[in-house]
This record gives C-alpha cells, structure tokens and sequence, in this order.
C-alpha cells in the first residue's frame, strides 16, 4: 500500500498534497520547523542543550498524565513542560558563556532528576492507567501524519506567540546570554529573561513534540541551529539558516517518508544529522583553506 | 551618542564614597571606607584577595545597598548614573566554542538592553544604526582591536578578549569606567598592554577609571592614586604613600614589609592568609568551584 | 517477602547496581557528565533494540552501542569529554535510528514489542533470572571497584587537570576509561531501571551528596548510600503497592532524596 516514488518530483508532489492528512503533516511540520530554529538557536548559544531535551522528554508524563485525568492531551504537555521550566527555573548549564562550559554540578544534576522523575511519574500514570505501550511509542517518538486541522490551529498560535516574544526580547536575550554580569549591572531583569527563555523553550517543546514525538524534538531543536552556527557567527543570517535548514529537515523529511514505509522520525531525525556534519566539514575546510585567520 | 545629564558632567567627582560600609550574608565586607574618584582620575583598589575589592564596586555601581555610608556616583545615587557608567565585570574567560563576534559583543554594548524587534524601519532607526555602527567602530579601533574583531571571541587570546570588553564598555561614551581584575588573567606582557591602554583612555576620551587589582606593579607610573583594603578597612593615597610598610601594616594590623626590587617593582610580604570568603561575586558559582580537596 | 526467589534476585542485583550507579553518579556530577551519560542511556535502549532486530540477546546490543558511542564521545572531546552540542546531536540520531529498528522489529519475526521495548525503557527488574542478578550484582561490584580504584587520578584530572597532566595522570585515557565505566554501569541497569530512568539513579544519590558535603570519600560514600537505600525503599514500596512500578517507586524515592539534600543544605547555608 505504500505509495510508489515516480522519476517526477513534480507529480510525486501533486500525489502527496492530495492528502489532507499530508498536507495537515506539511503545514505542521513548517510552523514546528521555524519555531524549534528560532528558539533552538538561542537554546544551542545558551548551552542549555539539556535542559532543552529534558523538556522535551516532559511531553511524556504531560499525556500520560492528562490520558489518566480524563485532560485534553495537549493540555497535559503544556502543563508538564512549563512545570518543569519552573522547576528548573533558570538552571543553566553555564552561568553565560562567560565562563567554563562544562556543565555545573548541581544545576544539571537538578535538571536530570527532573527529567527522569517525570519520566518515573510518566510510567506510573501510564501503568495506572492500563494502557498499553504502543500508545507510548507515538508519544515518544511522534507520528507526522496524525495532526488535525484543528491541531494546525493551535500550533499557529502557539508558534506567533512564542516567535513574537523572542523577537521583542532579542537583544537583551543575546547579552544576557553572552554576559550576564554585564547585563545584571545595566538593570536587565537577568533572572525574568532566564525563566522567560525557559518557557519559551517549554511552549515550543510541548508543541513540536505532539509531531515529532517526546524523545525526537531535539532533531529539530539542535541540529539546524547547531548547523547554522557552524556556518556564521551573525545573529541575524544565522536565524535565517537555521529556519531555512530546520524547513529543509522537515520538508525532505516528510516528503521521503510519504514514499516509504519507515517512520519519518527516523529520516527527519538522519537528515538532521548529515545537515550538521555537512556544516561542521564545511566549517572545517574553510578554516583549513582560510589559514589561521577564520571566519 | 549618549543623553548625559548636565549634572552628571558638572559633578566634581567621578565617584566618591563616604564612611561606607557593606554587610554580605550576615558578615560585614567592609566598613568606614571612604574613596574619591576625581574627574579624569586613573584609581587602583588594591588588597589581597577576599579583602572585600568587587564588593565595594559592585556598591559604587548600585548592585549591593550599604549598610551605612553614602556612595554617588557622578554627583548623584548610582543607579541613576548608571547610564554614563562602563562595568567590565571580573570573569573567566569565554569558553573556546562561543560562537560570536567581538564587534557583535561590542554592538551589544550600546543596544544589550534595547527591547523590540531589531528591524529598522523607518528613516531615522537607520540612521542611528549607522551612527551606532560607526561608533562601534571607533571604539574598537581605540583599544586597537580592529584587526581580530570579526573573529569567535571564543577563539582570541585573554589580552584580545579584555580589549574587547573594554570597548563593549566604553562604547555609549561613559564618564566613569570601572573595571574589576581587568589585569588578573592575562600575561605580563599584555598586563603592561592593557594597563598603558586604560591610562590612554583615561588621558585622551577624558574618562574616569577606577579598576580593582590586586598587584600594583603593572600599574605603577599610570595611577593617580589607590586604594588599598585588607581586614575590612581602607586607606588611600598616592601609590608610594600606601604601598609603604608602614602604611600597611598599620593596616592589617600585623607586621608587613614593602620591598622594591632592582627593577622598581613593589613586593608585599607578610600578608596574613585571606579568609576564603564567599562575598557577593561566588553567589551564582556552584558550591564546589571553590572548595578543596583534602585527602 | 524474602521467600519469593524474584524479590531476592531482585534484591540481589539491585542492591550492586545501585551501588555501581552511586560511585559512578558521585563522579559524573562532579565531571559534569551528566548529559553524556543521558546520551549513553537512550543510545542503550537503541542497543537493545538493534540486538532483538538482529535476533541477539539484547544484552549484547546494550553494550556493545553504549561502549561504542563512549568510545566516540572520549575520542571526540577534550579530556575524554566532548561537546554537549556535539553529544546532543548525535543521540538524536541514534534515536532516530531506534525508531527504524523499532518499526523494523514490529514487522520482523522477532516482533511483538510492546512489552520488551517497555522493559528496556522502564526496567523490570523482578524478572531477572538468578544468573542475570548474580551477573548484574557482579558487574556492579566490578564497576565500582574500578572507580576506587581509580580514585585519586580521576579526583586530580576533573579538579585541577593541569596539576594532573604535570604529575603524568593520563587525562584523556582515564576520561576514556570513566566514559567506558559509564557504559558499563548503564547497559547493566538498563535492566533493572531502564533505560529512560537510570539517569536518575545516576543523577539524583550523587546531586544530593554533592549537596551535602564537597569531601570526595564523604560523598561517594553518601552517594552510594543514598543510591542503595532508593534501591531497597523502591523494591519494598511495590512489592506492598502492586500498581507502583518499581523503577518509579525507586526513581521517585531517589529524586525526593535529592530535594530533601537541596533544602537542607540551603537552609545549612542561610543560618
């Protein structure tokens, strides 16, 4: 029943949009892609890679949980990832980029106890509830071509909402990002933008997760960004990659796996990478070609 | 470039605190300090480590109440001065992987803290742009930066990195500029590049600068006065009134020698072990950034 | 309950792979490892998971990938320690890997998943066989002899790894070997915990010995004690409660250990 790829990408894309489902999956997917690359850049300046993931995996406990209430699902993930961005509440894995990067004992050690509590209490809903795991594998590794019309809906506005607060803080985002300090004494609300960023992320997290699946939002969370970063240093091109390359993740993503029968996770998730180590090589000749003076 | 109020200009005193005194954590830093920072002035504040030094700045800028005293800054309480203010706080290093520009961080500088979408629309955004672009610029042709500004500021050396910060904190025009441990990290030979720096600065932008230290010797021959603070008091003085045995001594209340060397460097010997204190600065470090290990 | 042959296997192996996870964790906090290990532990269940595509015991799967992917991570950082960008995007991939086994597997002969990939991900640990604890108990006491052994060189090249690297303490070669440590410990507890939440027993004993004390034998021992103690008060609690999971019962206790630890010291602190 799978459909068959035809040498003409042209026809093959008129087949796949005839789908309402396909084209629900598509415009998702956009709205997730330039959502995860804009909140994912900052995510990926910050070093908050891990805290990033973490709530992601919250996605879990907020649909079981909610399944267990007798709550709207997507109820549940905005629950559970705010939940555990105010449990986090600003722990960072380095205080600014202005000091070592390795990550500071106690701040992550609290944000992997939240982690895998929630995924303890995730487990235990799930058990309370008798369901079975099949249900789980979609919450943790997500189904493209599930997404109603209505779901589209509220990703929209989830996304503007999101997008719009990021683009009116962006500046003072990026020097607290870069130096705190310095931040903290020109009378920037330091700890405010932290959390603020905080549940930026949990509100992108919970939405991308309800298409890519709990455990791979960060596909599209790191790799793009990470990628567009080894590319340029400029704040605004790099914005623009990273969206352009998240798009392109998704699009081929999507479009590959209509043609078959594995699961678009997985070439989402492979496209992702080869984008980053594409980058990272690209990075390194040109530094080889450019000599000591890189760009 | 910067509003500056005619008070702030006309004020006789860059900075100047009176008979202050800081309690931190239930401990007194410091008390009955009094410092003057005249108009132009290059001032050092000298001690050991733990002495209290990023304290008393971090009350000049604002960022910590007295507990008594008086603390203005430009002829007025610091908060409102902060806006002719330059803070370039202590810290480590940038983490060799960050991934942004010095003239990006030198931007950042003059618009960190401006709110809003960074687009500029209408006619005279542009125009600030480019009158900002081009202050920029100067600046960081001033610390003689220009030629490694458009590099990863992760990847420059410690003397590039401080030249940096120093233009990201003169770069709104400030009258006063406060540097802690500006020299701490850096090779002798750098230590001497930066210091000659600061001292042009001070000469030709008619800055004010008052950086904490706590070796003299690269500063020597540029200072106007200093400092010193150890067991919770100060005096101040010309350079060669201070670092005296007996001026120190009296200090510390024990028995302390100034020795010159054949070079004319200053040694101070006999300092009593500062107390490992966790002042104001170690607030945000994890607990074990500062903690040994006995066997 | 002791008469029950799983509980005491259980008992068996839970108790050393606490133990393991405890000393380990204690150093992985201290490393700031602690995304690297959560990297090791879903690259585990895709171990697991490759193993019963290829029709293997999936033991084998779980430590072949975990051994594996640390290898790579201590050749690709500094130190024996690599880039969180780097690790997080990675094991996005292996993960997307997982979900091609996965679909792969349902469709393959060696299918009927559900109940296996729930074990990998979440632990069952009262259906060891008496040779899987004793092997289980086995290793965790391995591991953690390896880690005391290496005590000192692995305290000196986290703390001060210029001091180290001028005492002749192979950095990269001992962050390698912790790295591999890691790997061991967590393909092991993958049974016991699974694979989603042993982070936590690797997290949450050590956080809160970190919180409680900065002496290095103090807090091993703490962290281990902390760990064990979770163990036995997990395996008890659902052995009484029937709907209680273990794993969640043991990751919950572990995790209230931790706040418990954060309270207490921040109250220590503002007296």
């Amino acid at each position: 029943m799978t459909p068959t790829i035809s040498p003409n990408p042209i026809e093959d894309l008129n087949a796949l949009l005839t789908f309402p489902f396909m084209v629900n999956a598509l415009e998702a997917g956009t709205i997730v892609a330039v959502l995860a690359a804009v909140v994912g850049w900052y995510m990926v300046l910050r070093r908050q890679t891990f805290a990033g993931h973490t709530l992601s995996v919250m996605a879990f406990p907020g649909a079981a949980g909610a399944a267990l209430a007798g709550l709207p699902t997507t109820l549940g993930y905005y629950l559970a990832c705010g939940g555990a961005a105010l449990l986090m509440r600003g722990a960072r894995s380095s205080p600014g980029l202005g000091s070592p990067g390795r990550g500071s004992g106690a701040e992550t050690a609290t944000i992997a106890t939240v982690q895998t509590v929630g995924l303890a209490a995730g487990y235990l809903f799930l058990s309370l509830n008798h369901a079975v795991l099949g249900g789980t594998e979609t919450l943790l590794f997500g189904t493209f071509l599930g997404v109603s019309r209505g779901q589209v809906l509220a990703l929209l506005l989830v996304a503007i909402a999101a997008l719009a607060v990021v683009a009116l803080a962006t500046r003072p985002l990026l020097l607290e990002t870069i130096d705190p300090e310095v931040a903290r004494a020109r009378g920037l609300p330091v700890a405010a933008l932290d959390l603020g960023f905080l549940l930026v992320l949990a509100l992108a997290v919970a939405a991308t997760s309800q298409i890519t699946g709990a455990l791979l939002v960060f596909a599209l969370l790191v790799a793009p960004p990470a990628a567009a970063q080894q590319l340029t240093m400029r704040p605004g091109l790099g914005l623009v990659l990273s969206i352009v390359f998240a798009l392109v993740v998704v699009w081929l993503g999507l479009g590959v796996a209509y043609f078959s029968i594995y699961p678009v996770g997985f070439y989402v998730t492979s496209f992702a990478f080869a984008l980053y180590l594409a980058a990272r090589l690209w990075h390194a000749t040109a530094r080889r070609c450019a000599g000591p003076r890189s760009a | 470039m910067t509003t500056t109020e005619p008070s702030t200009t006309e004020a006789t005193t860059a900075a100047e605190l009176t008979n202050a005194s800081v309690r931190l954590g239930g401990k007194r830093v410091f008390s009955d300090v009094g410092l003057t920072v005249g108009r132009g002035q290059f001032v050092a504040v000298l001690g050991p480590n733990g002495a209290g030094k990023s304290t008393l700045m971090r009350a000049i800028l604002g960022l910590l109440p007295l507990e008594s005293g008086e603390v203005t800054v430009l002829g007025r309480p610091p908060a409102q001065a902060r806006a002719a203010i330059g803070y370039l706080p202590q810290r480590h290093a940038f983490d060799s992987s960050t991934r942004i520009r010095g003239i990006d961080l030198v931007r950042l500088g003059i618009d960190g803290t401006r709110w809003g979408v960074p687009v500029a629309l209408t006619g005279a955004a542009r125009e600030r742009r480019r009158a900002e672009s081009g202050r920029v610029g100067e600046v960081i042709e001033t610390v003689g930066a220009t030629g490694y500004a458009h590099r990863a500021i992760g990847e420059l050396s410690g003397g590039e990195q401080q030249r940096l910060l120093i233009a990201q904190a003169l770069v709104r025009s400030p009258q006063l500029l406060i540097l802690d441990e500006p020299l701490d990290s850096l090779d002798l030979p750098n230590q001497a590049s930066v210091a000659a720096l600061l001292r042009r600065i001070c000469s030709s932008e008619g800055v004010s600068v008052l950086l904490v230290a706590h070796d003299a010797n690269p500063l020597l021959g540029y200072l106007d006065h200093v400092i010193y603070m150890a067991g919770g008091r100060a005096t101040s003085g010309s350079v060669d009134e201070v670092i005296t045995s007996a001026k120190l001594s009296e200090l510390y209340g024990t028995p302390i020698e100034v020795l010159r060397t054949a070079d004319g460097r200053l040694v101070v010997v006999g300092q009593p072990e500062a107390p490992h204190y966790h002042g104001a600065r170690h607030e945000h470090d994890h607990p074990h950034d500062h903690d040994h290990v006995h066997d | 309950m002791f008469a029950h042959d799983f509980v005491r296997n259980a008992y068996l192996a839970g108790t050393f792979i606490a133990l393991g996870c405890g000393v380990v964790g204690w150093f992985v906090v201290l490393r700031g490892q602690l995304f690297a290990g959560d990297a090791l532990t879903h690259v585990a269940f895709v171990g697991a998971v490759a193993a019963a595509v290829v029709g293997l015991d999936e033991r084998v799967g779980l430590f072949v990938l975990t051994l594996a992917v640390a290898g790579g991570m201590g050749a690709l950082g500094r130190r024996g320690q690599a880039d969180d960008i780097v690790i997080g995007t990675v094991f996005a991939w292996i993960l997307g890997i997982g979900v091609l086994l996965l679909a792969v597997l349902a469709t393959s002969p060696n299918g009927g998943t559900g109940i296996a990939a729930a074990n990998t991900l979440f632990g069952s640990i009262y259906s060891l066989t008496p040779g899987g604890s004793r092997l289980a108990a086995a290793i965790g006491l391995v591991v953690s002899a390896g880690v005391l052994l290496a005590l000192r060189p692995l305290l000196l090249t986290t703390l001060d790894s210029e001091l180290a690297s001028v005492r002749g303490v192979p950095a990269r070669a001992l962050g390698v070997g912790f790295l591999a440590l890691l790997a061991v410990v967590t393909a092991e507890s993958t049974q016991a915990v699974g694979a989603l939440l042993l982070l936590g027993l690797l997290a949450a004993p050590a956080g809160a010995a970190h919180q409680l004390t900065a002496r290095p034998y103090r807090g091993l021992a703490l962290s281990a004690l902390i760990a064990v103690t979770a163990m036995w008060g997990g395996l008890a609690l659902s052995y009484e409660i029937a709907a209680l999971p273990p794993s969640s019962a043991i990751i919950g206790i572990a995790g209230a250990g931790y706040v418990a630890a954060t309270l207490f010291a921040r109250a220590r602190r503002h007296r």
